[in-house]
């Protein structure tokens, strides 16, 4: 693979996505030590929100540490170079989550739907576009439709008023020609000033090759995280692929040392667990479950005596999509029940 | 003189032909016209094939008839931005209306919470909230009227195919008025909701979770009796409301599962959250007319 003398912008997770591995739970000092580093090292864009997006705070998703505007209005004054982005998903955000976090300074908007549901955007993304943010089209789950389908879907939020359009592998299920097939017919087809993106997570160990697919076949906006710290095994670990594209000659603006640093210095001490491929997250993987599902079905499993692998394989099989968060102890609890009536038979 | 309250439809789209058709099994509402904007609209036809006078000229075709034929009470289930209007009209020749669209400019209405107090105080506008606010309310109520709840949280999850365009441009104002009606009508202090489109084949049946937090330590069996007694009210006007799992309690969390099949008259079965809506509607306007027929209220007056 040839990628040399191309440019990316890469995109910071950790403070987001990492959330979902935190329970929400980082400090705004954490927060804005992380991002400071970052910031130092180069780091152009940094998403700072709940895992779950703005107005993500809520029992089924999880209470934060700190609130959304807690974190932007603590972090973004202390940016010298890096901007801020924030996600918001329909459904759980809306107009006034989106205006609030414009009005703390954020410069990126990311409005994420289900890979089929674009339509649900339109307010967002008409919203932020007109409010001149730098705004992207989020099409989770993208593993579970044809790359046809995604450019439609994607055709929908242009027209909305993205300048920007991901395909996102929520589950970490996608193999590089997955990627390849998404990102080169969104590349191929949608106009050539709108930038698309590769969000990956590294639930089949698949982070890193797949960013690189996804660089192959156009897109110039790759998310990942430093130590991968996000949902499920994480995000494509950013200072792994940092060190990869400057071998590849890639130009990123990073400083790889720098970025290492932040990530074993700041990010790692942070950690409740091990951001690694356990079954658990190699199950969310192989069967395409949302990754944020794991640690609910972890603590499903330590509650009423069910597998978490049983119960994520079976959220898998019914076809759940993101945000879903309450099926898990709902199903746990059919489950138990279930087995309860086979001992008594 | 018939007991029945005559009725018009506004808007003849899934919603207005689905509660055409229970309206036809109801033994207190006679739907008499279906209202449309569009002459060649599939509903139109079908609402005259099934007997049912037709106007295509929106509201306005239908007003110099609303005192010849007697009508009582109307249904709008066509869009926020034109419900006022149709109301206003219809509310100066006495005319309840029971509002299907996202306007909200009367009262929330949740059948098993508060419809017999609307009905006492004849309220002329009732709105039925969203359809996720109809499956998730009553259990919120059936929590905050045995001890005080502090937040209230509400996921709705419908099937793709049963999310209309005019939720889908608009999906803010689901979240906002389900949360202010857990609220108000719920009785949680704050209230939340949260709704996630699926796009699964076979479509996924509606369903619900609702979330209270007590502000003291939850008094389990009062609370499960209570909820048990709701889900019964609810099953009186939709049979396939269903307590899958819980309550269950959580320290002050108390959290119930819900599952909603609707009737499938007019919209398939796993559209369980637009059956509750026209059911809820339905339920709403029986009740005015079985209080109006035992001399509880009295229906303005005319000529």
């Amino acid at each position: 693979m040839n990628l040399q003398g191309k440019q990316v912008t890469l995109h910071d997770m950790s403070l987001r996505d990492g959330m979902h591995a935190k329970r929400h739970q980082i400090s705004v000092d954490q927060m804005v030590a992380i991002a400071k580093g970052m910031d130092e090292a180069g780091m152009p864009l940094i998403e700072v929100t709940h895992g779950d997006g703005l107005g993500g705070a809520s029992v089924n998703y999880g209470f934060p540490a700190h609130s959304d505007e807690e974190y932007l209005n603590a972090v973004i004054p202390q940016m010298k170079n890096a901007k801020i982005s924030a996600l918001l998903l329909p459904g759980i955000g809306t107009v006034d989550h989106l205006k609030m976090a414009r009005d703390c300074g954020v410069s990126t908007i990311r409005v994420a739907t289900h890979c089929t549901e674009a339509d649900v955007s339109e307010q967002h993304i008409g919203m932020a576009a007109k409010m001149g943010m730098d705004t992207v089209g989020f099409l989770m789950m993208a593993h579970m439709v044809e790359p046809e389908k995604i450019l439609e879907q994607a055709r929908l939020m242009v027209d909305y008023g993205a300048n920007c359009i991901y395909a996102t592998d929520s589950a970490g299920y996608m193999l590089p020609d997955d990627v390849s097939a998404r990102i080169g017919l969104l590349k191929a087809e949608l106009p050539s000033n709108i930038e698309i993106g590769f969000h990956g997570h590294h639930n089949l160990g698949m982070g890193i090759a797949n960013s690189l697919a996804a660089i192959e076949a156009g897109a110039t906006r790759i998310d990942g995280s430093v130590a991968g710290l996000g949902a499920g095994a994480g995000n494509t670990p950013l200072e792994v692929f940092c060190a990869v594209l400057d071998r590849m000659q890639v130009t990123t603006g990073i400083d790889l040392y720098k970025i290492m640093d932040v990530a074993e210095d700041l990010v790692v001490p942070m950690m409740d667990q091990p951001i690694r491929v356990d079954r658990d997250a190699l199950t969310l993987g192989y069967a395409g479950v949302y990754s944020s599902f794991l640690l609910f079905a972890q603590r499903a499993e330590k509650k009423y005596g069910i597998q978490a692998r049983d119960i994520l394989v079976e959220l898998g099989r019914r076809g759940t999509v993101g945000g879903q968060e309450d099926m898990i102890e709902d199903l746990a609890l059919t489950m138990a029940k279930q087995k309860q009536a086979q001992g008594a038979k | 003189m018939s007991k029945k309250l005559k009725a018009i439809i506004i808007g003849p789209g899934n919603i207005g032909t689905d509660l055409l058709m229970k309206m036809q099994r109801s033994e207190w509402i006679e739907p008499v016209w279906m209202v449309g904007i569009d002459p060649e609209s599939e509903g139109l036809k079908r609402a005259a094939t099934m007997g049912i006078k037709t106007c295509a000229t929106g509201v306005d075709g239908v007003l110099p008839y609303v005192i010849e034929d007697d009508i009582r009470v109307a249904f709008d289930a066509t869009s926020a931005y034109v419900h006022a209007e149709n109301s206003r009209k219809l509310n100066e020749l006495g005319v309840i209306m029971i509002d299907l669209t996202p306007a909200a400019i009367g009262p929330y209405c949740v059948p098993p919470v508060n419809l017999t107090d609307h009905a006492k105080n004849l309220e002329m506008n009732v709105n039925m909230v969203t359809c996720g606010g109809q499956a998730t309310i009553p259990m919120v109520a059936a929590v905050s009227r045995v001890q005080p709840v502090s937040y209230g949280e509400i996921i709705a999850t419908v099937s793709s195919r049963s999310v209309g365009p005019g939720t889908r441009q608009n999906i803010d104002e689901f979240t906002r008025t389900t949360a202010s009606a857990v609220e108000k009508v719920g009785g949680a202090k704050q209230g939340k909701a949260i709704i996630i489109i699926n796009p699964a084949e076979p479509p996924l049946m509606m369903r619900d979770t609702i979330h209270c937090l007590t502000e003291s330590e939850p008094d389990q069996a009062a609370i499960t009796e209570s909820v048990h007694a709701m889900v019964k009210e609810v099953q009186k006007y939709v049979p396939g409301y269903r307590l899958v799992n819980g309550p269950v309690f959580d320290g002050n969390r108390v959290s119930c599962f819900m599952e909603v099949e609707g009737l499938g008259d007019f919209l398939p079965k796993y559209a369980g959250n637009l059956d509750i809506m026209t059911a809820a509607g339905l339920r709403t306007a029986e009740m005015f007319a079985e209080e109006a027929a035992n001399g509880v209220i009295t229906l303005p007056a005319r000529g």
